[in-house]
């Protein structure tokens, strides 16, 4: 039988989330044997090679290239993860959320204490994806499945809520693996 | 005459002493009942719900309902339990709680609470409302993206610090803590070291220049459950 | 300037004794005398009374009709409750937005004119209506709107806006308002006549414990809406330790769609203060205490002459009816906008200077109340069926209605009916034999109690209106065929968004957030499970919110979702691709496209 795939994608986040999944050390050994690996930053595959099983992802969504990546998981995955606090409600990202887009644009480019910016310009390269006017947790997006908090999660409690999933067991937790920081 | 009564949580019957609310009884008898606006040192609030028991089947909240004898209190349920949780994620949507980097995480009782009643992710969606930072004390500052309107500052100025530092203005979901000041904070005759600082139960109240010094892992809430020496206090009670 | 402003509101503290527990005069007086209450006059008002600044600001950001930002001279309230919606509110507000160049919630720019919404002014059955300062104008249209401004641009004198006088004490000149009373039915214990002294010339001659004796024999309950006996809570204010005690009337009459403690204040005022004095004297209080909504201002200055006039012919005061060791005496408290101080405990904090705050009981206020002491707060409408009681006898009043719910019940009614107005009926009409008296023959919906009552289909029209089927403070609204429950029921809950206390956390958050998915659902944007939704946060906020109004204040979405069901039904649809209906791409991009002047290539459409 093949194994399951899973998938796993980092929008607006900072990669912390998949550095702990690499935490999980030599457990990651068992995991290649339980799973195979499709569309992620680990193994660099950039489309979908099939349906996953259960898509990871990381980060909320601050553009338009978050949103699109996230609802192309959406219709590849069978079940989504929104995994860390920026996937489950924005994270630092969205502490721009209650600021004006332009004011806050302004400030990063223009106005800050610390800018250096000669051209006096916002960066505006038809190739950048267009930023939306504030950051949306993932479920805002899309329906999400699963929610595994921390920042980031830690190794352990990724591997077992994975190992629970793929081997259709019930997610119980323990009280130290669960934390929002 | 004694002042004893008896009454019963969750089916166990407890003894309390006449007068006390019902979480001071159940503390007493190594009972936790969830909770934020409470605290041991000052007047019941009732303002969070966190607390909300069913006393003869009717909601109540613990820390405002005295004891009454045969009363039947209802806590540990999965309805009450779920009732909780649901306020305890009304109040991580209202304000902006940023645990990753907030000073407090580890030692908050609102994440503490999170914790203990098993929220992975709130089930209402975030508000981002926005809210002020006032930096303008030497030693103090206030975040009130974390202020959960519990009360504590008020109280704890008024009933233990003998001052009036703190107070509610606004009504609703603008309803907001505001100083005694023409200005901000440090127009206010705050101290460091009043209790209205120490009894923030989040992190909107801080002291400056005291941030991260518990390493993660050995912080409060890191690896016991908020409530955890209130139920140690069970085996004692027992032993008696 | 500074310098008036310190010696004024100096002068108005002193004219209220300096007594922090007046600061609800004091506000408002200084509100009415500049238009505001700046932070200079906290200050002094704190000093003056000595309190703290954060104290009055507290009080002072509380109250819709205070502000500390500056009001225009002429501040104009429109009220924005469905009812007025549905009598064409918009096209009024488009003309005084017009006419004034401001939109809601702003000031022109001369500081004469201030546009405000304002929910329910009490005066549903002659909607659109508002408040120029404290002038109710009823029956608005876009060109009295037109009308209002330049007059007042013209005269700046509110007092001449008026063409035509209502009905009754409308038109005394103390009252001096184009109110009507548009009662429909005139029933036996309100609107029959009594002649003054004569209900507390019997309870005299009995002795008080006599008196409640007779109050629980004709089985009176609140007539506020939540229906405790009446006998009761004074045999327990009476009980209460403490030599002092205090009878307040609630005149707070806020649940939007309610007006009949309007037509009682305007006609039967004798009634009501000769039933407070029996009260006094039932309990053994020596004060009392009527607080009136800052929307009935209006009615004040006569509220007044009658009272003054009771004290001359000594139905108030010492040794009332030559009783000796009777004294008892009424005061009036206004209130300044504030739904929540309808509940009893927020309207004794409110009496008290402080913000309308709901209190943890125990303790009661028949314990511990009005400057703790021990209180009994009832109805406006309660007090007159006591006065009747005393004077026809218990018996008579319990003949009336059925056995759990005696005596005959002010109704007021509005909406799509074709006779709007004030009703006195039995207790126990059904709801459809009330439709027809009020000419409502295509009725859909009804909200029976107001926003924290019900709202109820033909399935339940069959039934009787009376505490132990559909229970009401007074307040039916009427909606036909094209009305929309779900909008009727965001109505409701935009109002009690804006008008929570904010003291607990179930109500302050939890009621935004029904508002909110009740919109996305409106929106055509919900899910079948947005359903459990509504019906599980709705469930929590009745559970442990912390007063009867929080408990309350999920109905809205609790009732319309049980009894029109279909109505949600209609409007949700199965989520199959996982894609969120809510989340919309072009509105979140438009600010970012905006500012990069090209358009998104992935979201092209």
């Amino acid at each position: 039988m093949a194994k399951p795939k899973i998938a796993t994608a980092s929008l607006a986040g900072c990669f912390g989330c998949h550095m702990s999944l690499l935490d999980i050390d030599d457990r990651i050994l068992k995991l290649v044997e339980l799973v195979d690996f499709d569309k992620s930053p680990v193994d660099d595959i950039k489309k979908f090679t099939g349906r996953c099983a259960v898509g990871l992802i990381e980060g909320g969504c601050c553009n338009e290239e978050n949103v699109h990546n996230l609802q192309y998981f959406r219709e590849n995955c069978d079940i989504l993860i929104s995994v860390g606090e920026c996937a489950i409600m924005g994270g630092i990202p969205a502490m721009r959320n209650n600021i004006p887009l332009k004011e806050c644009l302004d400030e990063a480019y223009l106005n800050g204490p610390t800018v250096y910016n000669p051209s006096g310009k916002i960066p505006g390269d038809k190739e950048l994806p267009l930023i939306l006017d504030r950051v949306y947790p993932c479920h805002e997006v899309v329906k999400m499945d699963y929610y595994l908090p921390g920042c980031p999660p830690p190794a352990d409690l990724l591997w077992q809520a994975l190992v629970a999933l793929l081997e259709n067991k019930p997610m119980d937790l323990p009280y130290e693996v669960i934390k929002y920081d | 005459m004694s002042d004893k009564i008896k009454f019963t949580m969750d089916g166990v019957e407890i003894e309390a002493t006449q007068g006390q609310t019902i979480m001071q009884a159940a503390d007493e008898a190594g009972i936790y009942i969830p909770r934020l606006c409470a605290h041991k040192d000052l007047l019941p609030f009732g303002s969070c719900r966190v607390c909300t028991v069913m006393v003869n089947d009717r909601p109540q909240a613990a820390c405002t309902q005295p004891v009454s004898p045969g009363m039947a209190v209802d806590s540990e349920t999965p309805e009450l339990n779920d009732i909780r949780r649901s306020i305890v994620e009304m109040l991580f949507v209202e304000g902006n709680h940023y645990c990753a980097f907030c000073e407090k995480s580890g030692n908050c009782e609102l994440q503490a609470l999170g914790y203990r009643l098993g929220m992975l992710a709130p089930r209402y969606p975030y508000m981002f409302n926005k809210h002020d930072v006032d930096a303008s004390h030497p030693d103090i500052y206030i975040d009130h993206n974390r202020c959960i309107l519990c009360g504590r500052c008020v109280r704890s100025s008024k009933e233990l610090d003998g001052k009036n530092v703190f107070q509610f203005v606004g009504r609703g979901i603008h309803k907001r803590v505001a100083f005694n000041s023409d200005t901000d904070l440090s127009g206010t005759d705050v101290s460091v070291t009043d209790r209205a600082i120490e009894n923030c139960p989040v992190g909107a109240i801080l002291k400056k220049r005291s941030a991260y010094a518990v390493p993660i892992g050995k912080r409060k809430y890191d690896s016991q459950p908020i409530g955890s020496d209130i139920e140690s206090r069970k085996a004692a009670v027992k032993q008696s | 300037m500074a310098e008036n402003l310190e010696r004024d509101v100096k002068q108005i503290c002193s004219r209220n004794g300096n007594d922090r527990t007046r600061m609800m005069d004091i506000v408002r007086e200084v509100q009415d005398r500049f238009g505001q209450v700046s932070g200079q006059a906290m200050n002094t008002i704190a000093q003056a009374v000595n309190s703290h600044r954060v104290e009055v600001e507290s009080v002072v950001s509380f109250y819709s009709f205070l502000s500390e930002e500056p009001k225009g001279k002429f501040v104009i309230r429109l009220c924005n409750d469905i009812i007025d919606k549905m009598q064409g509110v918009e096209k009024v507000a488009e003309a005084f937005r017009e006419e004034l160049g401001i939109d809601f919630g702003e000031s022109t720019s001369d500081g004469k004119f201030t546009l405000e919404w304002t929910p329910c002014i009490g005066m549903c059955d002659q909607a659109p209506a508002a408040l120029v300062n404290n002038k109710v104008l009823t029956r608005l249209s876009s060109d009295s709107a037109r009308e209002i401004v330049q007059s007042l641009k013209q005269n700046e004198d509110e007092n001449r806006l008026l063409h035509m006088l209502g009905d009754g004490n409308n038109a005394d000149p103390l009252v001096n308002s184009m109110v009507n009373n548009n009662i429909r039915e005139r029933g036996p214990v309100i609107f029959a006549d009594l002649k003054h002294g004569t209900a507390i010339h019997k309870a005299l001659s009995m002795s008080a414990v006599e008196v409640i004796k007779d109050v629980k024999t004709a089985r009176l309950r609140g007539r506020g809406g939540a229906g405790f006996p009446t006998g009761m809570k004074w045999e327990f204010t009476r009980a209460a330790s403490g030599s002092e005690k205090v009878v307040i009337c609630n005149a707070d009459e806020g649940e939007p769609g309610t007006f009949k403690d309007r037509t009682i204040l305007t006609e039967k005022p004798d009634l009501l203060f000769e039933g407070m004095t029996i009260a006094g004297y039932a309990i053994g209080a020596g004060t009392g205490v009527v607080y009136l909504r800052g929307e009935y201002a209006y009615l004040r200055p006569f509220l007044e002459s009658v009272l003054a006039e009771r004290r001359n012919k000594n139905l108030l005061g010492v040794s009332i009816l030559g009783k000796t060791g009777f004294d008892f005496d009424i005061r009036i408290q206004m209130g300044a906008g504030a739904y929540v101080c309808g509940e009893e405990t927020a309207l004794i904090s409110s009496c008290e200077g402080l913000r309308g705050d709901p209190r943890n009981r125990p303790p009661f206020p028949a314990q511990k109340g009005y400057l703790t002491l021990p209180t009994s707060v009832n109805n406006v409408e309660t007090f007159c069926c006591v006065a009747r009681i005393l004077d026809k006898g218990a018996g008579w009043f319990a003949e009336m209605g059925s056995k759990g719910s005696t005596g005959t019940k002010l109704l007021s009614i509005s909406g799509d009916c074709t006779r709007p107005g004030v009703y006195e009926l039995e207790f126990g009409i059904t709801v459809s034999d009330l439709l027809e008296k009020a000419g409502a023959e295509d009725a859909y919906a009804v909200q029976v109690g107001g926003p924290s009552g019900q709202l109820i289909g033909e399935a339940d029209f069959h039934r009787k209106i009376c505490y132990d089927d559909v229970a009401t403070g007074g307040a039916v609204m009427i909606f036909n065929k094209d009305r929309n429950p779900l909008e009727i029921a965001h109505e409701f809950m935009e109002f009690f968004c804006e008008e929570s206390c904010g003291y607990c956390t179930p109500c302050r958050v939890g009621n935004e957030l029904l508002k909110q998915r009740l919109e996305a659902i409106i929106a055509g944007k919900g899910t079948p499970e947005d359903l459990d939704y509504l019906e599980q946060l709705g469930k929590t906020v009745a559970v442990a919110s912390r007063c009867g109004l929080g408990q309350t204040s999920s109905n809205p979405v609790r009732t319309s979702l049980k009894n029109f069901r279909g109505e949600y039904e209609k409007l949700v649809r199965e989520n199959k691709d996982g894609m969120q209906r809510t989340f919309d791409i072009h509105k979140a991009l438009a600010a970012g496209e905006d500012l990069q002047g090209r358009k998104s290539v992935i979201y092209a459409d």
